[in-house]
């Protein structure tokens, strides 16, 4: 596991966008800016650690009350904006995701925390429902609740394969314990149980991703990387504007017809019977 | 006081003893059904149909290698039917099975059935849904599909709200917790009984990961005090408190189909929630009532404001 949580965050929403500094009156975790890539002029967002954090357990990159909500407020002040102009251009959205989980806490508990991050989620879905490309640049750790509130409602995922990414629904350590194993054995049958991996090349084997990108020096990146990753974004954007604006093309992929075999067949069920 | 009045107070509080445990008696709960008469229960008498149903066998395929016995219908009931007259699809979550854990097929279950009621929405016929949720989140043997099935559903939640209500009735001890809280959070409604919870991280899950000075996951009045559905409807996080009696979550499931959609969703009204949180001070630790209507009024130096006020994008 990283210790640099939410440090390729600031690099990645830096080298995209010329800024790091946050919107001012919004906490300093997440970091909002409006910068061209190709044709578009796209907003970026991004959650990062904030050490002096009001909230003790949203200080090291977890998405917690403020910066779930924060999230919501500047998506659907994009959302209001194209809105109101008609029949324009709705402008892309990029989630630059390098999340450690969500806020474990309980302030955040009495807080409702999941309503906050479902407001998040609710904004980035909206958003994709009204037209607007969501696309998730995966660049660190994607985990949980701080992935669903930030990132997982994008039509497209991009993720850099290194194994400094993790895509998951909980740490490797707390994993072990809950479900009885140690480490050596959830790894042992991680090889075998492709959902159990925390080898974002086996979550590249699921069918939910867009593309996996090969970035040497994800931490100090070249320009011709920088560059590589805009164009990939910019494809997505294409991409995503062809539709379909749910999250179909997660189960359509060709990888999802062999590794979400079960889901596929479930679908194909209920549609049968539906009308029956 | 004389030996009269005594024996007359005796008397009252003998027959008002004798009514309230009537009441309950009289009461059918609704917890203690399984979750196939749980989504049956709701359904207008004759027209309940199960489909994707245990004789389909459609199971999960990574349980069996990690030693867990698979369950024919995943833990997740979906049922298609009539509820006073309305076309109403009710999937329901066996808590019993895996703690009512998300896997592949449950989670694809779920979020196909949505689909198929948007479908039928778009097509101009009205149907609404009911999720009875009894379910810790994610099933961390299926963790990276489970949580990717999460996502999809609160996607088709959204998706179909906008035509029809989406209606979270958490009714269970297993509560609703992980990311289906989001699932609850994104729904049009929330029911809950005294008896169910809510909340995005379970008590053992933060002791584990921020230690049992934040929370103390052995304090069952602390437990309760924050996530039980009495608190969560005082905060207005729920829409209806309603005691664990079949009729009455009948009636109530039926008043808010009637209802129909609101006009705004409570995870829409991101400025008035947010604005919640900034007014507090985060300094010491919290106590449950902080979020009251009545320290809000003090934190914010005005009356609690309206739940239908912000605009809806």
């Amino acid at each position: 596991m990283s210790n640099f949580t939410g440090i390729r965050g600031r690099i990645w929403f830096k080298a995209l966008t010329g800024h790091e500094a946050p919107t001012p009156g919004d906490p300093p975790s997440v970091l909002t800016a409006d910068a061209p890539i190709g044709d578009d002029n796209a907003r970026f967002l991004c959650v990062v650690p904030d050490h002096d954090s009001r909230f003790p357990c949203a200080s090291h990159g977890e998405v917690g009350l403020e910066q779930a909500y924060t999230l919501a407020a500047r998506i659907r002040e994009i959302i209001g904006a194209d809105n109101a102009k008609d029949g324009g251009k709705k402008r892309p959205i990029i989630a630059i995701v390098d999340v450690k989980s969500q806020a474990y806490g309980r302030r955040e508990e009495i807080g409702g925390i999941h309503l906050a991050a479902a407001a998040s989620a609710d904004a980035y879905a909206t958003a994709r429902f009204a037209g607007h490309p969501v696309i998730s640049l995966i660049v660190g750790q994607a985990i949980s609740g701080g992935f669903l509130t930030h990132g997982y409602q994008a039509n497209r995922l991009i993720a850099f394969a290194d194994k400094e990414v993790l895509i998951h629904a909980m740490h490797k350590e707390p994993a072990a314990r809950i479900t009885r194993r140690t480490v050596a054995q959830l790894e042992a049958l991680a090889k075998t149980v492709t959902p159990l991996s925390y080898d974002v090349e086996d979550y590249a084997k699921l069918g939910l991703l867009y593309q996996l990108l090969h970035i040497k020096n994800p931490e100090a990146p070249s320009p011709e990387e920088i560059s590589l990753v805009r164009d990939t974004i910019s494809a997505a954007i294409a991409d995503a504007r062809q539709g379909p604006f749910d999250l179909r093309t997660r189960f359509e992929s060709e990888a999802a017809l062999t590794a979400r075999k079960a889901s596929r067949q479930i679908r194909a069920r209920l549609e049968q019977q539906w009308n029956q | 006081m004389t030996d009269s009045a005594d024996i007359a107070t005796g008397r009252d509080r003998a027959k008002s003893a004798l009514t309230l445990s009537q009441e309950y008696l009289q009461r059918h709960s609704f917890i203690e059904l399984n979750a196939r008469e749980r989504a049956q229960s709701l359904f207008d008498p004759g027209t309940a149909r199960e489909l994707a149903g245990p004789f389909d066998r459609i199971e999960s395929p990574w349980l069996f290698v990690q030693g867990v016995t698979p369950q024919a219908d995943d833990g997740c009931i979906v049922m298609r039917g009539t509820i006073d007259g309305n076309e109403t699809v009710v999937i329901a979550f066996s808590g019993a099975f895996q703690g009512g854990g998300i896997g592949e097929v449950s989670g694809a279950k779920l979020t196909a059935a949505l689909d198929l009621a948007c479908i039928d929405n778009e097509k101009g016929k009205p149907t609404s849904a009911v999720m009875l949720l009894e379910t810790g989140g994610v099933r961390l043997q299926e963790a990276n599909l489970g949580l990717a099935a999460v996502a999809e559903i609160i996607s088709s939640i959204i998706a179909l709200r906008r035509d029809a209500p989406v209606i979270s009735v958490i009714a269970g001890p297993v509560g609703c917790f992980g990311g289906m809280s989001l699932a609850a959070g994104v729904s049009s409604y929330i029911v809950m009984t005294p008896e169910g919870r809510l909340g995005l991280n379970g008590p053992e899950v933060i002791e584990e990961e921020s230690g049992v000075d934040e929370f103390d996951a052995s304090d069952r009045s602390l437990i309760w005090s924050i996530f039980g559905g009495q608190q969560r409807y005082n905060q207005g996080l729920a829409d209806v408190l309603v005691e664990d009696d079949t009729d009455q979550i009948i009636k109530t499931v039926r008043e808010l189909i009637a209802k129909g959609v609101p006009a705004v969703h409570r995870s829409q009204q991101v400025d008035l929630y947010r604005s919640r949180i900034a007014a507090l001070d985060a300094s010491s630790q919290w106590a449950p009532s902080v979020w009251s209507a009545a320290s809000l009024a003090r934190s914010t130096g005005r009356n609690q404001e309206p739940v239908n006020e912000e605009e809806k994008h």
